[in-house]
């Protein structure tokens, strides 16, 4: 029918259309050499000032990593990448320490500007989202610090954390994801240049949403950020991230790791959307995202959320898990995934049920276009003391155009009789019925296919904070853009 | 790289020298790639789950004589012409039905050319190590073509059975070969049994021509002792239809391992199937669906048992080509844990490259439901025969899926043999 | 003595009190509908009298024929005579509707001391029940209440009750996704079940049942608890009033 053939032909044309955050600010940087050895993490370290465990701790990974392969069993495909070939540390040259908002380089304050992030506090309404900044390496600003401080919330970058609050860093830096977890988790250890640190103390409910914005400026440089998230007994954040990265002809490597830790009755809410540059219509360019992100529900009902809208990337790599320890802890994963042109997406979640009464859903909507490759990849494992443990997992993929793929590869592996576990996955394409339907009610093509992707979507996307929906909508939008409109 | 346990399997296979020339190419090819395989680890992902070593550790010897073999009981009733495999070796054949021709692959110096062009054409040697070494080293099995056209009421029933002996481990590696004509109808069942430990490593390859239509079922009730390695591979043309079920009781490690090509157009293809598991047994199933043109549907449902120890697996997939539009594909394993320490690994997965498709999985782990059984209880059914109800009604979802009556009837036998002997309450046979 | 007699109950899901001291006395031959809003109980009551898993008695005794029922299993209760027609009847796939009735008359056999009944005596008893309740023949050979409608499942209750019968039985909701002509056929049925030996106990939220299957005494149970006993005019009083005066009076 005609209506398909349009459909295809206008996401084609996306392909022309330029990535909207790929400008490049200009702005001096202090590089390390190219490459990498125990003298660029001793380089690393040092500019950090950084006391000796850690850097043990990096050499450690770093001699771990050496003996380690890449990994290939995901579904995605792409040249060897050449280690010695990056940089593994850049940062805006800037006086030493920052005593306020203000004294941050103009040029970076209208950069975030230009991306819609607002760092300056008086510029928007208060208390809504405290923002870390991080600009290639290193955290260049951290918003409503005072205010948090308030309520006995951290929030800051992970250097300033390793300084300030030693001991909360060395307790659990690493004891969700260890540092030789696998080969990108491995070389993180050995080498992340910053990233965000919170804790939330005992029975504190954060008064507004974190949010972390991730920015790749410079070029041939490999972004290794870290996370460290610890929510006390009976605390609640929630947490967003957002990513972009100008346009550029070669692939960048981002290799971060997230851990999480919620204590009892702690909740984190983990929201991400991605849009690093997906590279062009012939898969030029773009970032290579390979990204260990996993929560530890420590506590009894504990509970962790991952929410991801993933839409740029060349390569997604990532499988946000929880480790649900606590009796009664929650585990939850909501995913959109979307891949056009020559995207590849291998993305999905770990289910690990270790307490009794633990629970756990998984919904997963992937989407593909153009010459995509999309794979959700999923364990869901219930271990023998896992009384009563419970999965839900519901996996739909949507496939636009007849030369993408879509593709699904559950494990699910179960010691315990009286847990229960469900998989369901679907795999459909946009039905001539529903187009008609909404198109003899006036919609045009390129609005019924947007309507019909966003209802696809719907179940993840209401997971999403109110100021996050709003941004991922409209770049599921330009993701497909020329079908959804 | 060639393992000691490959070669230990390999002993006996027959020189690449004897026997004719197309069978000692395909031999010679099939004794390298098993050679340069090894048998898989846990680190080969299609193996991942069935850990091979006390397989490895064996010292397997040839198999000595042969013996009479007997219907199980479950079977006795029905009405079909029978062949037999004792330990590899063809021992009896009745008279087949009319458009049936059998030919025995025990060296087939002068065999018709349908065996010479298909076998070992369809079960694949290179990915296969286990396919590879029962190419290289099968002694006997049997080669069956239906004629085109012709319609064969009465299901041909192959008893494999193997006779360990005292002290060591008999491998056998029988092979079956089918070729089914245009046009032509024919049911194949196939029962596994033995006594005493040993390997049968069996190979049955299916063509399945246009029109065609092949019921394939499989009963493997092995002995305790033993390890049961089976590969099916089926390519079917056009419009044909290909109606397989197999039910695994049998064994201490047993896969059971299916894969298709679906080469032509409005091809049914229906893979169905039951492993009912107790004590220490590992059960292995694995299907692989190639779904390599438009038009086809596939329907797939496993249901699995599995008491005290057992170790279920399954691995389930569905590749749809981009040509393969208007495909569609079902799957769905359920398996049912009725004991503490009964495990299951579930693997059912997708690759699709066309768009306009129809196609679901769905895998389920769980105990039987509590609603259930209070419901039953609240009419005054005891607990236990209760459970023994609802697991029998559980394996009888997937039996209903054989379209053929007597079949039918024939495993849900089999099943209800198997409740009452490890299921406490399961009343003796009885449906409605 | 009568037929039920339910004394001080109290039972509580998941440690959560919901039957809070219910007395109730029925004797053999009579109905009893119990009539409440959503949430007082009834449910509870219903399961806690069939014996389902999960709802634990705290206090309280509930005697059949002077049996103590506490005291049994689900499956032991229905051989004693106890009957409940279910507001969700299950569904039991790969069980054939006659191979459940079959079962369930056997179990009562086996405990009587009896031999199983005679397959084809048994079909042609089921047949002629079936006729008059509307069940067809292809329902009792399909898997038992799968594929049902609503109306379907319900008569199938009644079919099983007609077989079984019981000397007490507890109808739970029956009217629930019931159109009117549907109500007729099931309560035509229940109402030729009724015999001088059966007691009767009608859940219901609606008044709606009850011109149907006239019960003899009416409660109301909010909270928990019984809290007003009379005769059919209290039903036509909570048609007009609801349950107001109840759901404020104890809250």
């Amino acid at each position: 029918m005609a209506a398909t053939a349009d459909t295809v032909r206008q996401v084609e044309e996306v392909t022309g259309r330029a990535y909207k955050h790929g400008f490049v600010t200009d702005i001096d940087m202090e590089m390390a050499p190219k490459g990498l050895d125990e003298t660029t993490i001793r380089f690393i370290s040092a500019k950090k000032e950084e006391p000796e465990w850690l850097l043990e701790w990096r050499l450690k990974a770093f001699r771990q990593w050496q003996q380690m392969k890449e990994p290939d069993w995901a579904k995605v495909g792409y040249p060897a990448i050449d280690y010695q070939d990056l940089y593994y540390y850049a940062a805006p040259k800037q006086k030493p320490k920052l005593n306020s908002l203000d004294e941050v380089d103009p040029e970076l304050l209208a950069t975030y500007e230009k991306l819609g992030i607002p760092l300056k506090e008086q510029e928007i309404l208060a208390g809504v989202v405290a923002v870390d900044a991080v600009f290639d390496s290193v955290s260049v600003a951290t918003t409503y610090k005072k205010e948090l401080e308030k309520h006995g919330v951290i929030f800051c970058s992970i250097s300033e954390a390793v300084h300030d609050y030693p001991d909360l860093v060395r307790r659990y830096l690493g004891s969700v994801v260890p540092a030789a977890d696998n080969f990108f988790a491995c070389l993180n250890s050995a080498v992340f240049t910053d990233g965000s640190f919170v804790y939330i103390p005992k029975g504190v409910r954060c008064p507004m949403e974190l949010s972390t914005y991730f920015r790749i400026n410079a070029e041939n440089t490999g972004q290794f950020e870290r996370t460290l998230i610890v929510a006390d007994e009976g605390s609640y954040v929630s947490y967003l991230e957002g990513c972009t990265a100008p346009q550029r002809d070669e692939n960048q490597l981002h290799a971060a790791v997230v851990e999480l830790v919620a204590m009892d009755d702690a909740e984190i809410k983990y929201s991400t959307v991605q849009n690093w540059y997906p590279g062009d219509e012939n898969g030029k360019g773009g970032i290579y995202n390979f990204v260990t992100k996993r929560g530890a529900c420590r506590g009894r009902r504990s509970k962790i959320s991952w929410t991801q809208v993933e839409t740029g990337s060349a390569i997604t790599w990532k499988y946000p898990s929880c480790i649900l320890q606590g009796d009664d802890s929650v585990g939850e994963f909501y995913s959109v995934a979307i891949t056009n042109n020559a995207q590849q997406a291998d993305t999905g979640t770990k289910m690990i049920h270790l307490g009794k009464n633990t629970r756990s859903t998984i919904i997963s909507k992937g989407i593909s276009a153009g010459r995509a490759d999309n794979t959700y990849r999923g364990l869901v494992r219930v271990g023998k003391r896992a009384e009563g443990a419970r999965n839900f997992t519901q996996c739909d993929s949507l496939l636009i155009g007849d030369k993408c793929g879509a593709h699904t590869v559950p494990y699910i592996e179960s010691k315990n009789p009286s847990a229960r576990i469900e998989h369901e996955a679907t795999t459909s394409k946009i039905s001539e019925d529903q187009l008609f339907y909404c198109m003899s009610r006036g919609l045009s093509t390129e609005d019924a296919v947007g309507l019909i992707v966003n209802g696809f979507c719907k179940e993840v996307m209401k997971e999403l904070p109110m100021e996050f929906a709003v941004e991922a909508q409209k770049l599921i939008g330009i993701s497909l853009e020329g079908s959804v409109g | 790289m060639s393992d000691k346990a490959t070669l230990a399997l390999l002993t006996g296979a027959p020189s690449s020298g004897d026997g004719p020339q197309w069978l000692a190419t395909v031999r010679r090819t099939a004794v390298e790639h098993a050679e340069r395989a090894g048998l898989p680890g846990v680190r080969t992902e299609a193996w991942k789950f069935t850990n091979l070593n006390a397989l490895k550790a064996l010292e397997p010897v040839a198999p000595r004589g042969t013996a009479e073999i007997a219907r199980p009981a479950s079977f006795g009733g029905l009405d079909a012409a029978e062949l037999h495999l004792s330990n590899g070796t063809l021992t009896r054949a009745d008279a087949l039905p009319h458009g049936v021709e059998m030919v025995s692959l025990a060296g087939p110096d002068d065999a018709p050319g349908w065996v010479a062009e298909t076998l070992g054409r369809i079960a694949d040697t290179d990915q296969h190590p286990f396919t590879a070494i029962n190419t290289g080293a099968f002694a006997g099995g049997v080669a069956l073509r239906i004629a085109r056209g012709a319609t064969v009421e009465r299901p041909i029933l192959l008893l494999v059975d193997t006779q360990g002996v005292e002290g060591a481990a008999v491998a056998t590696h029988p092979r079956v070969l089918v070729v089914v004509e245009d046009g032509a109808m024919a049911d194949l069942v196939e029962v596994h049994t033995g006594s005493g430990a040993y390997v049968n490593n069996a190979v049955t390859e299916l063509v399945i021509g246009k029109d065609a239509r092949l019921g394939h079922y499989k009963l493997q009730a092995e002995s305790g002792e033993a390890f049961h390695i089976a590969m099916t591979a089926a390519l079917c043309a056009d419009s044909s239809t290909y109606d397989n079920f197999a039910l695994s009781t049998g064994g201490r490690l047993a896969r059971n391992e299916i894969r298709a090509t679906l080469d032509g157009r409005h091809i049914e293809y229906r893979i169905n199937g039951g492993y009912l598991a107790c004590g220490d047994q590992h059960m292995d199933t694995a299907t692989f669906i190639d779904h390599a043109k438009p038009d086809c549907a596939s329907h797939e449902l496993y249901k699995g048992v599995l008491a005290d120890r057992a170790h279920g697996v399954f691995q389930g997939k569905i590749l749809v080509r981009p040509d393969a539009q208007k495909t569609d594909g079902y799957q769905m394993n359920r398996a049912l844990l009725l004991s503490r320490e009964a495990e299951i690994n579930s693997k059912p997965e997708l690759e699709i490259y066309a768009d306009d498709v129809k196609c679901s999985h769905g895998a389920t782990v769980g105990e039987l439901e509590d609603d259930q059984l209070f419901y039953l209880m609240a009419r005054g059914i005891s607990k236990e025969r209760a459970r023994a109800m609802l697991v029998a009604a559980y394996v009888d979802e997937a039996i209903d899926h054989i379209q053929r009556e007597p079949i039918r009837d024939a495993f849900r036998a089999a099943a209800a043999d198997w409740m009452q002997r490890h299921i406490a309450g399961a009343p003796a046979e009885g449906g409605v | 003595m009568a037929l039920l007699e339910i004394e001080n109950l109290h039972a509580e899901i998941d440690g959560k009190p919901i039957l809070k001291g219910i007395d109730l006395s029925i004797e053999a031959g009579q109905v009893h509908a119990i009539m409440g809003p959503n949430g007082s109980g009834k449910s509870t009551l219903s399961y806690v009298l069939a014996g389902r898993d999960g709802y634990e008695v705290t206090e309280g005794s509930i005697r059949l024929d002077g049996q103590d029922l506490l005291e049994m299993e689900a499956d032991e209760r229905a051989v004693a005579g106890v009957f409940l027609a279910m507001q969700y009847p299950v569904e039991l796939p790969g069980v054939t509707g006659m191979t459940f009735l079959r079962e369930a008359v056997n179990a009562r056999r086996k405990a009587a001391g009896e031999d199983e009944i005679d397959a084809m005596g048994f079909l042609k008893m089921v047949r002629a029940k079936a006729k008059t309740l509307g069940v067809t023949d292809e329902m009792l050979k399909r898997a038992v209440n799968v594929g049902f409608s609503g109306g379907e499942k319900k008569r199938n209750e009644i079919l099983q009750m007609a077989v079984l019968e019981p000397k007490f039985c507890v109808l739970d909701e029956t009217d629930s996704g019931l159109d009117i002509d549907a109500l007729k056929v099931v309560s035509e049925g229940v109402n030729a079940l009724r015999s001088a030996g059966r007691s009767m106990l009608v859940i219901t939220h609606y008044q709606r049942l009850l011109n149907h299957i006239e019960p003899d005494v009416i409660h109301v149970l909010a909270h928990g608890r019984i809290q007003k006993t009379g005769g059919k005019e209290l039903a036509l009083e909570l048609e007009q009033n609801g349950y107001a005066d109840y759901v404020e009076a104890a809250a």
